[in-house]
Order: structure tokens, then C-alpha cells, then sequence
């Protein structure tokens, strides 16, 4: 091929303009099947904008707090999928992380208290990784691929949690599958005053300037993207091996899903009770890739998501269009960003 | 209750759970083998599901069977036209079709019947007791006293061995499956064979959807899918992406969901979630090599053509 190079724009400045163009395509499409299911396309986003941002309290105990899970999730993501792990287990090894945390603060004795938060978000955070530490061993050890069992992994920890919340962690009262609620020792402090949000909001942006800063400032970082771009030409290469790569993925990014499950517990819902998720885990996917798996762009489309989960209950109440359509525009955008993808790719790469 | 009794209306419940799985994951068998993991099963489920209520109520219940297929097979064409046409990401893909599937089914379902769901009554497919097979003790009125749609499911288990491992077409998917490059080289259309197995998949899972709300429950119910595209996925490991192994799977997943009904019945205080995680369990073990040799396909989920992905040449 000769040396012209057809895309000259950076290669951030065009996945942000192609992020727009998928985000302007949904909302297209969507207005159209809006109109179609006889809504008023217009009248729906305005109520779902409203539900989302129409006040500051909007905003922060609404959208901000909805966010705050898929934050941390869709970080989990975006890290293993930067090093081509595809683990798609971020929904069980968030039920993990929130198991545990339950289980410690309930356990812990209301003497240390300064230390019961500490030592619950650390429980949490072992907990994840260990769970996707079960993957991590049957990828690296056995080259059983890791879509599949993460998959399993999850229906393991949503029965496991099923089990526990009916048996040994039922509340003393013994009348709903739910745990006791957690001591006030526990529970996440707000982030600002007369909010709703708390503390874990601020965790997940510290955590993605965090990865965000391994990714691209250090050895580690670079070795993980390399593996990520290429694992053959990083195994051929010489200069490390891939395993050491993958189990750190893996369990970096079980720990932060981790996190998420008993971050929305201490912060929000002060016990753990079946069905705590409605599948953050898999929106997540969403999350991160609408981010391009960059960590400080997850904080953005986390708020996006957030926003659409916040406004959709407006969208029903003010508009009369039902909250589920929000996961069919959730799909439209994912679906309009992996096309937007292909046809960057095709005008940017030669075929042969 | 007698012990008999018990253990023949368990049987029943076991097969009757076992169907949708059976149609769901044999039919993803064939889309697994031809390289191609479509997680937007679950949409196929959730809109055969829907599909086969609305045929049912404007037709009738056998041919709602069919409009329920159909739905269920446009769902895995949304699909495979992103993922295998297009090449785009087939986890993400699919995520995608689950998640947009739940949420327009839903919408769909309260613009006809209104935001509360009044409770939807189906005319059911009746089941069909086969003559003299249906009287063998324990098995008979649990395999052959059931709906259509079990039958079908126990054709297609033959039926799918034969092509899969008896004929060219059979040998020709796999080989897209196993390695898309040398299939392509001996002139096997990768694109289309993969095209077609997925919507094979999802024609399927969408009759299995259209069971749920035709046979097994005679209503339709938002997100009324509850997993089974999923588990169905899960099947097809512990079965080894074989039709048989595939069958007996469904049989040993649908037999521990009945066991909770069975241990409830019984008045049992037996920790009933644990059975429903035991298949999963083992389907990890079988990964994990502990029944024998177990391997995916080799070129499952991986994109045809290569240069469709963003991937420097070597030779230049």
C-alpha cells in the first residue's frame, strides 16, 4: 500500500466524533420507533431529560446515584477488555463483592468502627477477584476460554445469593429474603449535603483516573495494552509472557465489580436482598464500550446511562412512553456504535 | 404422597422444564459449531415468547408455534447481520439484541395490552399422549404424554447428529466452525453458512419462547424468558456441543429446576438454590476437563474475514 494515509484526525478525536454520530443515529432511530409506536418522540425525550437533569437533585440523587454501579462496573469491564480478556462476569462477581461486604459488616462487632468500612470494602474487593479468579485459572492453566465460564460464574454467585439471603444471612425478623440491615457504621457517607449521593461515586472516579493512569504511565500498563492489541506478537516478542498479564486483568477487574455490588449497599440500599441487580454487570458492557474502553471516558457514559435509567421513569409518568423502552435505546446505541466502529475500520485499514 | 407418585410427577415437571432448554440449546449447538456464540439467544426466547402469544390470539395456538419461531429467527437475524455480516464484536452484539429485546418486547406488549399487563389468557397447545409408548411406567406419561413442541425436540436430536457429522453440509458448518480460513480455502461460504445457522439457532429458541407462553404457561409475561437463553448457552457446554450430550443436559438442568418444586411439595426444608447452581457447577467442571475431553469450537466467536478486524497484515 502507498505510504497515503486516508484518516489523519487523532485517533481520540475520531472515536469521540464517532461516539457522537452513533449517539445522533440512535436518537433518530428512536424518535422514529417512538413515533412509530404512536409517542410523541419529542415529548419523550423531553421528560426523560427533565427525569434526568431537570434539577440539581435530579442530577445528583437520581442520575448521579444510578450511575455510581454502572461507573464501577463498566471500569471492571473496560480494564479486562483493554487486555482482551472478555469477561463478561461482572454481574456475579458484583453479587461477590456485595456477599461479602453484607457478611463482614453484619459480623463485625460495632467496636471498630472507623475500621468497619475499610475492612468491609477490602472483603468486597477480595471477594470479586476471587471470583473471577475461577475463569482467570481455567484460561491460563487449561485454555478454556473465558466467555463461557464467566457466563457460568454468574448464574453460580446469583443462586449463591439466593441461597444465602433465604438461609444463613435471612434477616432475624424471618419475613422477606432480604439480610438485616447493615450497622450505621457501614454505611457509605453522602458525597455532598441533603443528597442522596454518597462516597462510592467518588470511589469509581478516583479508581478511573486510577486505571487510567496504569494504562498510560507505566510498564505494567503498556505490557497489558500489548497484550490486549496482540497476544501472539506479545508472546512472540519475548520480552514477557501473557499470563501474568491476563490474571492481573482479571483480577483487577473482579475486585472493582466487586466493589460496585457492596458500594450500592453501603450507599443506597443498607442490606442485600435477591435481585439487587438489575444486570449492571451486562449493561456495563454498554458502559464501556460506548467509552472505547478508555476509563476516564467511562465516567461519562456511566452518567449517560445513569441518566437514561433516572429519566425513564419520568419518560413513563410525564409522557406515557413505559421505562422499558430505555433498554431498547440502550441496545440502538450499542448496536450504533459497533457499526460506526466497522466503518471507521473500513475506511481507515486496506482489506488486504 | 407416595414415593412413587412423587418421583412420577417429578419426572413430568423435569421433561416438561427440559423442553424449552432442549429447543433453545440445540439449536444454538448449531450456531456454536458453525463459530458463531449468539448471547442474544435470550432475545430470541423473549420475542418467540411474545411472537407466539400475538400468532396465538389472531390464529390460533398451533400456528402462534410458528409466528413464535419465526420472531424468535428475526431476532437471530438482527443479530448474525451485525456479527457475522457486518464482523462486529458477537459478545457485544449479542448483549446488545438481549438487552433491546427485553425492552422492546415490553413495550410492544404494553402498547396492546396496556401499562398494567392485564393478566394475558392463552388458548394452550394441548399436549398428545402417544399410544402405547405413553404407558411404559414412569418415563411414558413423563416423555411421551407432552405438547408438540417436546416431539419436536426429540426429532431434532437425530436429525441434527446426522447433519452435523453424516453429511457434507454437516461437515462444511463445523469446519466454518473449527477454523474459518481452511473452510474458506476449500470453498466453503463462511459468511452464509454462519448467516444461516444463526437464524437456524434462532428460529429455535424462538419456538422454545413460544412454548413457555403457549405450553408451559398460557400467558405472556414481560422478561417472561428468565434466563433460558442463557442457560440454554450453558447446556450446550455440558453437552460438548454434541445433539445427544446437548439433550441429556437440558434433561439434567430441567430436573433440577423440578427438584425445587419436588422438594417443596415435599415440604423438604432443603436448600433449594444450591441444586439450581449445580448444573452450572458441573458445566464448569466439564470445561475444566473432569468428564473427559471438552473444547469449544475452535473459531467460536472469532470474526471472518480477518481483515475485517483491526489487525495489521504481517506481510507488510
Amino acid at each position: 500500500m502507498t505510504p497515503r494515509t486516508r484518516a489523519r484526525l487523532r485517533p481520540e478525536f475520531l472515536a469521540t466524533i464517532t461516539a457522537t454520530a452513533a449517539v445522533v443515529a440512535t436518537m433518530a432511530v428512536a424518535a422514529a420507533l417512538l413515533a412509530l409506536g404512536g409517542h410523541s418522540p419529542g415529548e419523550a425525550f423531553a421528560a426523560l431529560a427533565r427525569g434526568a437533569f431537570g434539577t440539581w437533585d435530579r442530577f445528583v440523587s437520581f442520575t448521579l446515584v444510578r450511575a455510581t454501579p454502572l461507573l464501577l462496573t463498566g471500569l471492571a469491564v473496560a480494564f479486562a477488555f483493554r487486555a482482551r480478556v472478555w469477561n463478561i462476569g461482572a454481574e456475579g462477581q458484583l453479587h461477590a463483592g456485595a456477599l461479602a461486604g453484607v457478611a463482614v459488616a453484619l459480623v463485625l462487632p460495632g467496636a471498630g468502627a472507623v475500621l468497619v468500612l475499610p475492612v468491609t470494602l477490602l472483603a468486597a474487593a477480595a471477594a470479586g477477584a476471587l471470583w473471577a479468579s475461577i475463569p482467570a485459572a481455567m484460561k491460563t492453566g487449561m485454555g478454556v476460554g473465558e466467555v463461557i465460564t464467566t457466563l457460568l460464574m454468574n448464574f453460580v454467585a446469583l443462586f449463591l445469593a439466593q441461597f444465602l439471603v433465604q438461609g444463613p444471612l435471612r434477616e432475624s425478623r424471618g419475613v422477606f429474603n432480604q439480610t438485616d440491615e447493615i450497622p450505621a457504621a457501614a454505611h457509605l457517607p453522602a458525597l455532598l449535603p441533603d443528597t442522596r449521593l454518597h462516597l462510592g461515586f467518588l470511589f469509581g472516579v478516583v479508581i478511573a483516573v486510577g486505571l487510567w493512569l496504569y494504562l498510560t504511565r507505566t510498564p505494567g500498563g503498556f505490557r497489558l495494552r500489548a497484550a490486549g492489541a496482540s497476544v501472539k506478537a506479545a508472546e512472540v516478542s519475548g520480552r514477557f509472557s501473557v499470563a501474568p498479564v491476563i490474571w492481573l486483568s482479571f483480577l483487577v477487574s473482579g475486585a472493582i465489580a466487586g466493589l460496585a455490588g457492596w458500594i450500592q449497599i453501603a450507599g443506597v440500599t443498607h442490606r442485600m436482598y435477591e435481585g439487587l441487580s438489575p444486570g449492571w454487570g451486562y449493561t456495563a458492557i454498554a458502559v464501556a464500550l460506548l467509552a472505547r474502553l478508555h476509563p476516564l471516558a467511562v465516567v461519562v457514559t456511566a452518567i449517560v446511562f445513569g441518566a437514561l435509567s433516572a429519566g425513564g421513569g419520568a419518560m413513563q409518568r410525564e409522557a406515557g412512553v413505559p421505562e422499558v423502552w430505555v433498554r431498547g435505546i440502550e441496545a440502538l446505541v450499542i448496536l450504533a456504535v459497533l457499526t460506526a466502529d466497522r466503518i471507521v475500520q473500513w475506511t481507515t485499514h486496506s482489506r488486504d | 404422597m407416595t414415593d412413587l407418585a412423587a418421583l412420577s410427577s417429578f419426572l413430568v415437571a423435569a421433561v416438561g422444564l427440559a423442553v424449552p432448554l432442549a429447543l433453545a440449546a440445540l439449536g444454538e449447538t448449531v450456531s456454536e459449531r458453525s463459530g458463531v456464540i449468539n448471547i442474544g439467544l435470550e432475545g430470541s426466547v423473549i420475542w418467540g415468547a411474545l411472537g407466539g402469544a400475538l400468532g396465538a390470539l389472531t390464529v390460533g395456538p398451533h400456528a402462534g408455534l410458528a409466528t413464535g419461531a419465526l420472531a424468535g429467527g428475526l431476532a437471530a437475524l438482527v443479530f448474525a447481520g451485525f456479527a457475522v455480516r457486518l464482523g462486529t464484536d458477537q459478545i457485544i452484539t449479542g448483549t446488545a439484541v438481549t438487552i433491546g429485546s427485553l425492552g422492546f418486547t415490553g413495550a410492544v406488549f404494553q402498547s396492546r395490552f396496556g401499562a398494567t399487563g392485564l393478566a394475558l389468557e392463552l388458548q394452550t397447545v394441548p399436549a398428545w399422549e402417544v399410544p402405547v409408548l405413553s404407558r411404559i411406567p414412569l418415563l411414558g406419561p413423563a416423555f411421551f404424554d407432552q405438547a408438540i413442541t417436546a416431539y419436536l425436540a426429540y426429532a431434532m436430536v437425530p436429525l441434527l447428529g446426522w447433519f452435523l457429522f453424516r453429511t457434507r453440509w454437516g461437515l462444511a458448518l463445523r469446519a466454518a466452525g473449527e477454523s474459518p480460513e481452511a473452510a474458506h480455502a476449500a470453498g466453503v461460504p463462511v459468511v452464509r453458512t454462519r448467516m444461516l445457522a444463526t437464524v437456524f439457532g434462532g428460529l429455535m429458541a424462538g419456538l422454545a419462547g413460544a412454548h413457555l407462553s403457549l405450553v408451559h404457561t398460557g400467558t405472556f409475561a414481560e422478561n417472561m424468558s428468565a434466563g433460558k437463553g442463557f442457560i440454554a448457552i450453558a447446556v450446550v457446554v455440558l453437552g460438548r456441543w454434541r445433539p445427544w450430550g446437548v439433550f441429556a443436559a437440558a434433561l439434567f438442568f430441567g430436573g433440577a429446576e423440578a427438584l425445587q418444586f419436588t422438594l417443596q411439595a415435599l415440604d423438604a426444608d432443603l436448600p433449594y438454590p444450591l441444586f439450581l447452581a449445580l448444573p452450572y457447577v458441573l458445566s464448569l467442571a466439564a470445561l475444566a476437563g473432569w468428564f473427559g475431553r471438552s473444547r469449544a469450537p475452535e473459531g467460536l466467536a472469532l470474526p471472518w474475514p480477518r481483515w475485517r478486524r483491526i489487525s495489521t497484515n504481517p506481510k507488510k
